[in-house]
């Protein structure tokens, strides 16, 4: 018996160099480390498009992209189909977690450097990602053809007619009506189940190639094959498996934890995953009286209406997005990560995530004039913060870059550190604990202090 | 790294326990999705025992209904087939029906509650194609041994009135019997019989 | 952690969903564990809303399961005469009629609970109130010159309305009972409230399931959390 599985086995590994790359990429493929927390997005974005696949699957088998049948199939899907609820809020919640984890993981890259030199193929495999993540999520918005759906894809393709010749003739071309109808709606289901998740699996296939050409990068921004033993092995490096496969094991099952709360107790979470106008059925005659694209398109959506003319706004709205494909040439700064970079990139970044949420949080709620004049402070900051960058890069000031990576202090290392923080904020009288404002505010203080002084 | 004092034996259990307990999980993150392929309550709802009246019935007709899709046959029988039904028995592979599905109820040479009406699935139990009803006797195409019966196009099995199969033909068992039951001598229920009315 | 849940929960739900066109919202008492109140409630929406308004999304045969009654017994007491225990709650009356005497076809209201919300619901249904101009005699405080009559007049009474000049506009800010009905207010009140108690389980007839099943789930899922940090800390002792 044993003796034939042996053959079998020798049989394939003369065929196949499955052993190869086990050892290219898992086992031998050394990574920095020193990642910390951070570094959990990418494998976690991969759990999620994983989940995405398999409950799509599922979900096709039951739903029918015809404007007549869409929205009954949904619910027919949540009610009659055995499990169907699960499978579909697996699916709704996951397209929510995707952008959380993406927009973490292109953080991540954003402070430390990772887009940088060499790594500039990385990211703009990781932008194409994104902006097929973005089409596939925009698509598939539309195949439960309730209110929002209808009249979110309405605005959206509306978009295009603001191109100059050919935009109206661009917009009935995509729609292949004159409105939105059942001709949008079967594409749309053909390029969200086939086209894009394919063109997905590619990009993330070349982002993951790219990456183990380089090499990962690290906190410290260093590169860690340039102190290598005498085995050529990089000494601040260790084999990706065992010990960053256990790590992200660990992620996979805090991610799941979160997940599943969202799944089972706030599936809808409150209106911003799944929106409540949504429960209705598509009515080409009736548009909602407030209508907002789904929270992670809301920070584009508010760029796009913060700008006064049609074409002008649509040009920023994709500019804002064509922008960060320019990162790794706009910034002239010397060293990767923000550990050893000037406080002038510092504090332009601090407002660039004040201007990417604001606008996010803008972009859901009603245009009011004081609202669209916030928006534009925000738009400005936004694309300051890119289009600036050659220029604040080049002249801030650098720390010292060690040569070797620091040590990440792990979790279980900063419990004592987080209960002492605990102790003070509501430190325990007798038997009970009890709220200390006087530490809070002690607490609070040490912590702007931090803040200020890592912004120098 | 350093290779002093791992304790081999606690990464192997500890591995074999993250391993029990991740397999436990997908096995259990299966049943949703594998459950979901099952019918679901609409077709569990077009399922549901369907009613059939028999006051406008003939002699010799045929009507079809559907039964969770499938068609079901009801036929009313003359004497003179049930006459000839009961020289057929040597042509036949399970004149006893004794490997074929029938509730008990039908579970006689006739293969139904009362002789004159028949009824059956009308899926061929070879590949599950609909077979022809052809009542005619001795047809030219089929040949003088054809006494009336139902023929499968599909692959040529041959059943004779009460659903029983020829000798010879690929098909294996007779065709099925569905459940049935008889509200009144009028009106029939197809889908649940007597034991189950009783059950629920 | 079921209190720091329904916390955040109700953090994040002051969204778009509860709007009343500044007329303050009720919360009625939604408990979908309370069978008996579902049953009244089911009983009440075939009594005073299938006429027009069909929930097509629930069956009567899933009433049942979910409400741990007999087929039997909800066939007799609940749906109307001659419907199937596998059939959907269908209404009676057709879409052309409806278009004629209302001016707009009745929604199908099997996820109005979640478009709009119980309290908009639990509120919408208390806040007809009478207005002579209108073609079915009533206005509401909540869903202004909604074609719906107040189907529950014989109940409730007669209410009139209470109103308030703010910028130039005449606001309707609260409503005042005129004239009896059958119901006293607090009996009225409950019976509103076992119907929004039933559209709400309709709206989503799993998420008593749902919430029962996540507790183990996320048991199991902690102790996978466990098991996992165990073997990436003695796998880590190498590094550190």
């Amino acid at each position: 018996m044993k003796q034939s599985i042996n053959k079998v086995s020798e049989w394939f590994l003369e065929r196949f160099p499955l052993s190869d790359l086990w050892h290219d990429h898992m086992a031998h493929y050394y990574a920095p480390k020193n990642f910390n927390i951070w570094y959990f997005f990418g494998s976690l974005a991969l759990f999620v498009l994983v989940n995405q696949f398999v409950t799509g699957i599922f979900l096709t088998m039951n739903y029918k992209p015809d404007a007549e049948l869409a929205f009954d199939s949904v619910e027919y899907i949540m009610r009659d189909v055995d499990w169907g609820w699960l499978v579909r809020y697996m699916h709704s919640t996951g397209a929510s977690a995707f952008f959380i984890v993406v927009y973490l993981h292109m953080f991540r890259g954003l402070i430390y450097g990772s887009f940088k030199q060499p790594r500039e193929l990385i990211w703009i495999f990781g932008m194409l990602i994104f902006v097929c993540l973005m089409a596939e999520a925009f698509m598939g918005y539309l195949l439960p053809w309730g209110q929002m759906s209808y009249w979110g894809a309405q605005v959206i393709i509306s978009l295009f007619s603001a191109i100059p010749v050919v935009g109206d003739e661009l917009s009935l071309w995509v729609r292949g009506d004159y409105v939105v109808s059942d001709a949008t709606l079967n594409r749309f289901f053909a390029f969200h189940v086939i086209a894009v998740p394919l063109a997905l699996l590619i990009l993330v296939f070349l982002h993951i190639v790219a990456l183990h050409e380089v090499g990962s990068n690290n906190p410290d921004g260093i590169d860690i094959h340039e102190n290598v033993n005498w085995q050529g092995k990089p000494l601040d490096g260790i084999p990706f498996h065992p010990y960053y496969t256990v790590k992200d094991i660990v992620g996979v099952g805090v991610f799941m934890f979160f997940f599943a709360v969202v799944i089972f107790y706030m599936p809808e979470m409150g209106g911003y995953f799944l929106e409540h106008a949504n429960f209705i059925p598509a009515d080409p005659l009736k548009t909602p009286e407030h209508i907002a694209p789904v929270w992670y398109f809301t920070p584009f959506y508010a760029i796009l209406r913060a700008v006064p003319d049609k074409f002008a706004g649509v040009i920023a709205m994709g500019g804002a997005i064509a922008v960060l494909f320019a990162l790794p040439w706009l910034d002239r700064g010397k060293v990767r990560s923000i550990r050893y970079r000037g406080g002038l990139f510092k504090k332009a970044l601090l407002l660039f995530v004040i201007s990417f949420i604001g606008l996010g949080y803008l972009g859901t709620q009603p245009a009011t004039p004081m609202a669209t004049t916030v928006a534009r402070v925000l738009t400005a900051i936004y694309f300051g913060f890119f289009l600036l960058m050659p220029l604040y890069t080049r002249w801030e000031k650098t720390k010292p870059v060690p040569d070797r990576t620091t040590p990440e202090s792990s979790l279980e290392e900063r419990i004592p550190l987080l209960l002492a923080l605990y102790d003070e904020i509501a430190p325990v009288e007798q038997t009970s604990r009890k709220f200390n404002p006087a530490g809070l505010k002690a607490v609070l203080i040490r912590f702007a202090k931090h803040l200020k002084e890592s912004l120098d | 790294m350093n290779a002093q004092g791992v304790d081999n034996s606690k990464r192997q259990f500890l591995t074999a326990a993250l391993t029990v307990v991740g397999a436990v999980g997908a096995g259990y993150l299966t049943v949703p999705f594998l459950s979901q392929m099952r019918p679901s309550a609409k077709a569990m709802a077009a399922g549901a025992p369907v009613e059939v009246d028999l006051s406008k019935m003939e002699p010799g007709q045929l009507i079809r209904v559907a039964w969770r899709g499938k068609p079901v046959w009801v036929l009313q029988r003359t004497p003179e087939v049930l006459a000839t039904l009961n020289t057929l028995e040597p042509k036949l592979a399970d004149p006893q029906s004794a490997a074929s599905i029938q509730p008990a109820s039908s579970a006689n040479p006739l293969r139904s509650i009362k002789p004159e009406i028949f009824v059956a699935i009308g899926l061929c139990t070879h590949l599950g194609c609909s077979p022809t009803f052809r009542p005619e006797i001795a047809p030219h195409d089929l040949g003088e041994d054809w006494k009336g019966g139902f023929f499968c196009p599909c692959h040529g099995s041959w059943f004779d009135l009460a659903g029983r199969v020829f000798r010879g033909v690929p098909a294996p068992t007779n065709l099925e019997i569905p459940p049935y039951r008889y509200v009144t001598d009028n009106l029939m229920i197809i889908g649940e019989d007597n034991d189950e009315a009783s059950k629920a | 952690m079921k209190k720091l849940l329904s916390l955040l929960f109700l953090m994040l739900s002051f969204s778009v969903q509860a709007s009343g066109g500044g007329f303050d919202l009720e919360s009625p008492d939604i408990d979908l564990s309370d069978y008996p109140s579902l049953e009244r409630g089911a009983k009440y929406y075939v009594t005073y809303c299938l006429g027009c308004h069909s929930a097509k999304h629930i069956r009567y045969k899933r009433i049942a399961q979910d409400l741990h009654l007999d087929e039997a017994e909800i066939l007799k007491n609940v749906a109307p005469l001659g419907a199937g225990i596998y059939d959907q709650m269908h209404s009676a009356m057709n879409a052309h009629d409806a278009e004629k005497w209302f001016g707009t076809t009745p929604p199908d209201l099997s996820l109005i609970a979640r478009s709009r919300g119980a309290d908009w619901l639990y509120t919408y249904l208390k806040s007809f109130y009478a207005e002579p101009g209108k073609p079915t005699g009533v206005n509401n405080a909540v869903f202004k010159d909604v074609a719906m009559p107040n189907v529950f007049w014989q109940l409730q009474g007669t209410q009139i309305a209470v109103s308030k000049t703010v910028d130039g506009h005449e606001q309707v800010t609260g409503l005042k009972l005129e004239r009896p009905g059958q119901l006293s207010p607090k009996e009225f009140d409950k019976l509103v409230n076992d119907l929004v108690n039933f559209m709400v389980y309709v709206g989503e007839p799993v998420q008593l399931e749902r919430v029962t099943m996540g507790k183990y789930v996320i048991f199991f899922i902690i102790m996978f959390i466990a098991v996992a940090f165990l073997l990436k800390k003695e796998y880590w002792k190498d590094i550190h």
